[in-house]
């Protein structure tokens, strides 16, 4: 059974259109059923290949992708950036040569610079699905998050959400911009302008300097990770002052609506980003952000591989 | 050994020369432009030019020569070859080489690989900085008596402002222009593109315009202290057009350039993450585009130069971060700055002044225009012929252009250098 899905690659949500997101939702929808039976194994991807290329380490995502494989019964390969096929000097050329001989149906990619899956994509025959690229986008973590939001809030069309910190060095913000904007949310970024991008605004989201006002009457607030290492090149002047003006705490909680949402890609620093008490606090839906997880990725192997499948659709 | 040019339609701002003329070329050199028929049969060859332009040679400030060091990427020869394949016959070398040319022994090496190629004029540009490290001055002296032109840092931009102030200073001394590669590092830090809508779409560290402008407007100041003769490298901002029309309004001694991809692209092209796309400036806005072509209509940018920047395909097939700087630039020069006379901005003869008596004057070099007497370096071009460009099909042995497989208007047809023919189109060519 053909499974209606078009695209071979998975390189951004700018890509999808909003029927296409919608079909990914609703996959993993049934998958999640999946996940919580006895076993949680179906033969839907029996005999194909996933290859988890990660150039860069993300133990939570690549542990992720590699549960959705096999719960469709693919079989993994794991290949990180210390493995000997990924040595330094051999250009990224090489690297989609070496993966071609491995015979792959999806190269599952994580690159430190924006753009490599796209490059990688047409240089090899399989699918190629990102798993974060650079400052681009992380499509898959932005997809469980509309996920997450849509079971608990029961639609996204119409809600209001604040994605507050580094945005601009964030591929999980430019993704939810994406996301969130394509399925008729508004979206708000606030931050220290250093990290706010130029030009933010032709994306289609209202920019804030106060995390206060950008989080009053929103449905949602995500909070985007801070990279430490962001200080040496004066984006900010230190953990405790960035914690104070745009980290999320009780005390700008009160801004926000009672029943808000929080968000947060994970890992958190605690006490930085995001309160401890906020963190662990009644809003949070963290949690189940990870669960999701699995489901979105398992909707999306299911799609980009399932076709011609005919009897094992779960 | 005499050879006519026949039936051409010659386009010489230099000799001020516009419409049907026919060339007699004696011994290498002009002996003869006249109207069509005077020129009587004489023994020798001839070339008929029906329905082709003629243009003095293409002269080129701005070129990347890979040679001493990278001949992997493109040698003086190679470099020659692209040269004369599109149109040029005078072309500038760039001091970044490895060993920098930063004394005459190394000038002395490539003016000697120069004589050992097809003719093409090389005039080396020597360093401003010794190893280009921006602390100690280069032997300019020494550079300029065996032969060097200009001095510049390019591709290491002169962070310093004292020593780029002592360097003018010293370089007006000697008579040589200072051309300046306009960026404070600082503020490029390790962006790979424009910053700008389209940075922040793509997610990808950005340059702003003002780590170019913030240079051009330092050294435009430093040009006014000093006196010397300040030329801009690449112009790709509204800004540094802005900044250079007010110099030059004010009397200071400077010039400019631009490059054709500048006059052509934005930073949309990198919207694939094409690396061949990445190049330093990088693509501006649309904005500045227009501004760019504004200021070339205008004479505030006086001449196009190439930046053709070899770069071996290992240099560009890795992710844009990693990836080099630079395109090539020689064998599209002309069909890519053609769209500014067929958009009506510029009109064929302004076009061909810009990138041949324009440039030579800017650095005194005896080329640029057919005169009497003055060397048979000319180019034959069909203005109207439409064909595909393929990079791997060119002279230069590196193949990074953007333009790769586009189909372009006007193609350099045949390529002379004192009267001898070093350049004629590939059969195969005509088959698009
Ligand atoms: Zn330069």
């Amino acid at each position: 059974m053909n499974n209606g899905w078009q695209k071979r690659h998975l390189l951004g949500i700018q890509g999808l259109s909003a029927t296409e997101i919608e079909q990914i939702l609703t996959t993993a929808a049934s998958m999640k059923e999946v996940s919580q039976r006895p076993i949680k194994k179906v033969p839907t991807l029996r005999g194909k290949t996933v290859v988890n290329l990660f150039f860069e380490p993300s133990t939570r995502t690549r542990t992720s992708f590699e549960i959705a494989a096999k719960r469709l019964s693919a079989d993994t390969i794991n290949l990180t950036a210390n493995t000997s096929s990924l040595t330094k000097g051999e250009t990224l050329v090489d690297t989609a040569r070496t993966l071609e001989a491995m015979a792959p149906d999806v190269i599952v990619v994580r690159h430190s610079v924006s753009g490599v899956p796209h490059l990688l994509a047409r240089w090899v025959r399989c699918s190629v699905v990102n798993a974060g690229d650079g400052m681009n986008e992380h499509p898959t973590q932005a997809l469980l998050d509309l996920m997450t939001v849509k079971e608990r809030k029961g639609k996204i069309q119409g809600l209001k959400i604040a994605i507050v910190g580094d945005v601009a060095h964030s591929r999980v913000a430019r993704s939810n911009i994406w996301g969130f904007t394509k399925m008729g949310a508004s979206v708000r970024v606030a931050g220290p302008r250093t990290m706010l991008p130029l030009e933010i605004e032709r994306l289609g989201v209202e920019a804030f300097d106060r995390v206060e006002s950008a989080i009053e009457g929103v449905d949602i607030i995500m909070m985007l990770r801070l990279q430490l290492e962001r200080q040496d090149g004066a984006y900010f002047p230190s953990t405790r002052e960035y914690a104070r003006f745009f980290g999320l705490d009780l005390q700008k909680l009160r801004q926000a609506r009672p029943d808000v949402m929080i968000m947060h890609p994970g890992p958190i620093h605690r006490g930085i980003e995001i309160a401890t008490e906020v963190a662990d606090g009644p809003y949070s839906v963290i949690l189940e952000q990870v669960a999701n997880g699995v489901a979105i990725r398992m909707a999306l192997l299911y799609l980009l591989l399932g076709q011609g499948n005919e009897d094992t659709n779960p | 050994m005499k050879i006519r040019i026949l039936n051409g339609k010659l386009i010489d701002p230099g000799s001020s020369h516009e419409g049907e003329f026919d060339l007699l070329i004696e011994n290498g050199k002009i002996a003869a432009i006249e109207r069509q028929g005077a020129i009587p049969k004489q023994e020798g060859e001839t070339i008929d030019a029906k329905g082709l332009a003629i243009f003095p040679g293409f002269v080129d400030l701005h070129t990347h020569l890979r040679e001493p060091g990278e001949e992997y990427k493109e040698t003086v020869q190679t470099g020659c070859n692209a040269a004369v394949a599109g149109g040029f016959t005078t072309i500038c070398c760039m001091a970044n080489t490895h060993p920098v040319n930063d004394h005459g022994a190394i000038t002395e090496y490539i003016l000697g690989k120069a004589r050992e190629a097809n003719g093409v004029h090389v005039y080396p540009i020597g360093a401003v900085s010794k190893g280009l490290q921006g602390e100690e001055l280069a032997e300019i002296a020494e550079m300029r008596e065996v032969g060097a032109v200009a001095i510049s840092d390019d591709g290491r931009p002169l962070m310093n402002g004292n020593l780029t102030r002592r360097a003018m200073e010293y370089a007006r001394n000697f008579d040589l222009p200072m051309i300046s590669h306009c960026e404070d590092k600082n503020l490029s830090s390790e962006g790979v593109m424009h910053e700008g809508y389209w940075s922040t779409r793509l997610g990808l560290p950005a340059i702003p315009s003002a780590s170019e402008e913030i240079m051009v407007a330092r050294d435009i100041l430093l040009a006014e202290l000093t006196g010397a003769h300040l030329h801009i490298a690449h112009v790709s901002t509204k800004g540094s057009v802005d900044l250079i029309r007010r110099a030059k309004e004010r009397g200071i001694r400077i010039s400019a350039e631009v490059t054709p991809h500048h006059l052509i692209l934005t930073e949309e092209a990198l919207q694939d993450y094409d690396t061949n796309a990445k190049v330093n400036p990088p693509l501006r806005s649309e904005k500045d585009r227009q501004a760019l072509w504004q200021g070339l209509k205008e004479g505030v940018i006086d001449c196009i130069a190439t930046d053709h920047a070899p770069h071996d395909i290992n240099s560009k097939n890795v992710d844009i971060c990693q990836a080099a700087f630079g395109m090539i630039g020689l064998e599209t020069a002309f069909s890519l700055s053609l769209r500014l006379v067929e958009s009506g901005t510029l009109s064929l003869s302004e076009l061909i002044e810009k990138m041949t008596i324009q440039p030579a004057k800017l650095l005194g070099l005896p080329a640029g225009t057919l005169s009497m007497g003055s060397p048979a370096d000319l180019t034959l071009v069909d203005g109207s012929r439409t064909f595909r460009y393929y990079a791997s099909l060119g002279g230069s042995k590196s193949h990074n252009s953007p333009f790769d497989q586009c189909e372009f208007k006007g193609k350099v047809v045949m390529t002379l250098i004192a009267g001898q023919v070093v350049y004629t189109e590939k059969k195969d060519d005509k088959k698009d």
